[in-house]
């Protein structure tokens, strides 16, 4: 298939949109209702998510405006709702819409945070090994093989409850993102590196590498600027499901009592928060956070499915 | 095959390595055990002496080998919390999870196969799209989120008032929607069957087996989606291959085509991926049993995270590596003697 991203590497730096809206990636996605829905979605909860402080009726991390007698108060279409609190409250009194968007904001930060990191490590080591070959690459790929043995999630779970152990409860929540950010960004690295190895390997072989050799470049300019930008259509699908899984491993190390403290919640710490209540009646403190979890990850993953059909890179198997 | 076997074994050992050096690091560097036994009121002087004798105080490399050797033995030290052996708890928390992801295996099985391979050969047909979208929700709901929305469903029941209650045809959809519940959902009940040893079976009973049916399915749902998807593709590149159209124009029928030999090369990558996510599957019963408060290994390690139980955290991590790099290195042995294509020795291509 051929998309600009694939297009040989010396490619003129002016005229990027001109270059996108002739796209074939532009044709097919103006042709196609269902990932124009999911894009708006998609853009609709990280607006939302980035206007949070606006948007909201209540600040939830101030204290002063929570009310604890206004606790698990129903949403709006249920009998007993307060007209103040459109989602309803949770267990603590907090309006379930505005902690929603905080919340929200806290799982995309961490998601896109953790893929910044696995990116940058898997990108790094996954061109060192793929093109430097010998030592490096069988040490490295050996490594990514190890670690994807296990299940990422396992990997996450493992690392975040040592780490919890070592620095102290309370020292982990207060830099809660910041940890999660490394642990999922550590956990999940070897699916970019094979990725990037592959496409390097299949790179490599092509004659402007050897012109460029040829013309005496160090190895490093080479890796970087010639190779890499042709590995990048690869590694922008992959990059979708990869935030897709960040945020569910988020939500899950949340769940297990592992990531957001109740104080600062992420959509998964509003789930576990919501889940001592649901025997009693009140489902919309788990549910309703849940259902924003299900539609962001939803839609992100559609999105990750039709970039696949559209760019079609010959991704890593097995 | 003998260099092969070798290289794969040679491969384990050394993972099997690594982890124990990281749970080893793990126990060596959390928590101080003579403070575990002695408590506060004892002096300094002997603390030490104490760390002295039970070697405390020796080079890394040298409590290594005796953690290592201890471990080849079976001896993980004694849990803090249970105070008996960490390899005792284990082995009485393990059928428990064994048994969970037993049903959730089985259940995968049973509906995968069939539904991949329908997909597959009518890729148009409502039902397949049906599937193939319900299969990307599936991955895209978190198996915690999953198991709760069964206990709402089928333990607590809902109660819909959607359409208007006064028609004969609101009243119905209304009762159409709405669940009992009545599903257990804690636990694994009263009615255990004790096998042999610590092992207590939930399978030999109705009331076990309806204890063990939402833990399993909500542990299926995570898996199911992935399979669906790997048998459809697996079989519709099987299906576009020469042999097949082969056998089409050879006149021989359809079913024997897609059940005998299309079906048993479409098995194979499937196997291997099946293999190493069933060993995966660890990882989501800590999910599963948290939120049904089931006994088994997952639960029992979370507890141990949160009351620092480092003997036994250290001894599941070391239990959860054999699993994992048994299944691992079985998957990769049964496919190198099932499929004559695999390169046995030097790199894989």
């Amino acid at each position: 298939m051929s998309t600009p991203s694939s297009s040989p590497a010396a490619t003129p730096a002016g005229g990027r949109w001109q270059r996108l809206r002739d796209s074939y990636l532009w044709y097919s996605f103006k042709r196609d209702r269902g990932a124009q829905l999911c894009l708006a979605t998609l853009l609709a909860l990280v607006g939302m998510a980035l206007l949070a402080p606006w948007l909201a009726p209540t600040d939830p991390y101030d204290l002063a405006q929570i009310d604890i007698l206004a606790s698990e108060l129903p949403p709006f279409w249920i009998d007993g709702s307060d007209p103040a609190y459109t989602l309803g409250t949770d267990a603590q009194g907090r309006d379930l819409w505005s902690i929603i968007l905080y919340g929200t904001r806290v799982s995309l930060l961490i998601g896109f945070g953790a893929v910044l990191l696995q990116a940058l490590l898997g990108v790094v080591f996954g061109l060192l090994a793929g093109y430097l070959g010998g030592r490096v690459d069988a040490l490295l790929m050996r490594l990514a093989d190890i670690q994807l043995s296990f299940s990422t999630l396992m990997v996450a779970i493992v690392v975040g409850a040592v780490v919890k152990a070592t620095l102290g409860g309370g020292f982990y929540s207060d830099y809660a993102i910041l940890m999660l950010i490394l642990i999922i960004g550590l956990a999940e690295w070897p699916q970019y590196a094979r990725t990037v190895r592959a496409s390097v390997l299949a790179e490599k072989r092509k004659e402007y590498v050897d012109a460029a050799k040829v013309m005496g470049l160090k190895s490093r300019r080479i890796m970087f600027r010639h190779v890499l930008p042709n590995t990048l259509s690869p590694i922008f699908v992959i990059s979708t499901v990869q935030i897709a899984n960040a945020i569910i491993s988020e939500a899950a190390l949340s769940f297990l009592g592992l990531g957001m403290p109740e104080t600062h919640p992420s959509l998964g710490s509003l789930i576990k928060a919501g889940f001592d209540y649901l025997q009693s009646g009140a489902w919309w403190i788990t549910l309703i956070p849940g259902a924003f979890l299900v539609v962001l990850v939803l839609s992100i993953n559609l999105l990750g499915d039709w970039l696949r059909d559209v760019m079609n890179p010959r991704l890593y198997k097995g | 095959m003998i260099a092969f076997l070798t290289k794969r074994l040679m491969h384990a050992l050394l993972v099997m390595f690594i982890i124990s050096v990281i749970a080893f690091a793990i126990q060596d560097n959390l928590g101080d055990p003579i403070q575990q036994m002695v408590g506060q009121s004892v002096p300094e002087s002997e603390r030490e002496a104490l760390r002295e004798q039970f070697g405390l105080n020796d080079p890394f490399h040298v409590q290594y080998l005796r953690f290592a050797g201890n471990a080849l033995s079976g001896d993980f030290g004694t849990s803090y919390f249970y105070r008996e052996p960490a390899l005792e708890v284990i082995a009485r928390h393990l059928p428990a999870t064994l048994e969970l992801v037993f049903g959730a295996t089985l259940l995968i099985v049973l509906l995968s196969v069939p539904i991949g391979v329908y997909s597959a050969i009518k890729p148009r047909a409502w039902i397949s799209r049906f599937f193939m979208g319900a299969s990307i929700i599936g991955i895209s709901i978190p198996v915690f989120l999953t198991a709760i929305l069964l206990i709402q469903v089928f333990s607590i029941g809902i109660t819909v008032s959607l359409f208007p209650e006064s028609t004969a045809w609101g009243a119905w959809l209304n009762g159409l929607l709405s669940t009992d519940g009545g599903m257990p959902s804690f636990g694994r009940g009263q009615d255990l069957v004790p096998v042999i040893g610590h092992w207590e079976t939930n399978l030999a009973s109705l009331g076990g087996l309806t204890h063990l049916v939402l833990p399993s399915v909500a542990l299926a749902s995570i898996m199911l989606p992935l399979f669906i998807r790997l048998i459809r593709a697996e079989m519709m590149e099987v299906l576009q291959s020469e042999y097949v159209k082969f056998a089409r124009a050879k006149g021989i029928g359809v079913r024997r085509i897609y059940f005998v030999h299309a079906l048993k090369n479409t098995m194979l990558p499937v196997i291997t991926v099946g293999g190493v996510q069933i060993g995966t599957m660890v990882a989501y019963t800590i999910l599963t049993e948290t939120v049904f408060q089931w006994p088994g290994m997952g639960l029992m390690f979370l507890d141990a995270i949160n009351r620092a139980d480092i003997p036994l955290i250290v001894a599941y991590l070391m239990i959860v590596g054999v699993i994992f790099v048994v299944t691992n290195t079985l998957v990769d042995l049964i496919y190198g003697l099932v499929n004559p294509t695999v390169k046995l020795t030097g790199k894989p291509a």
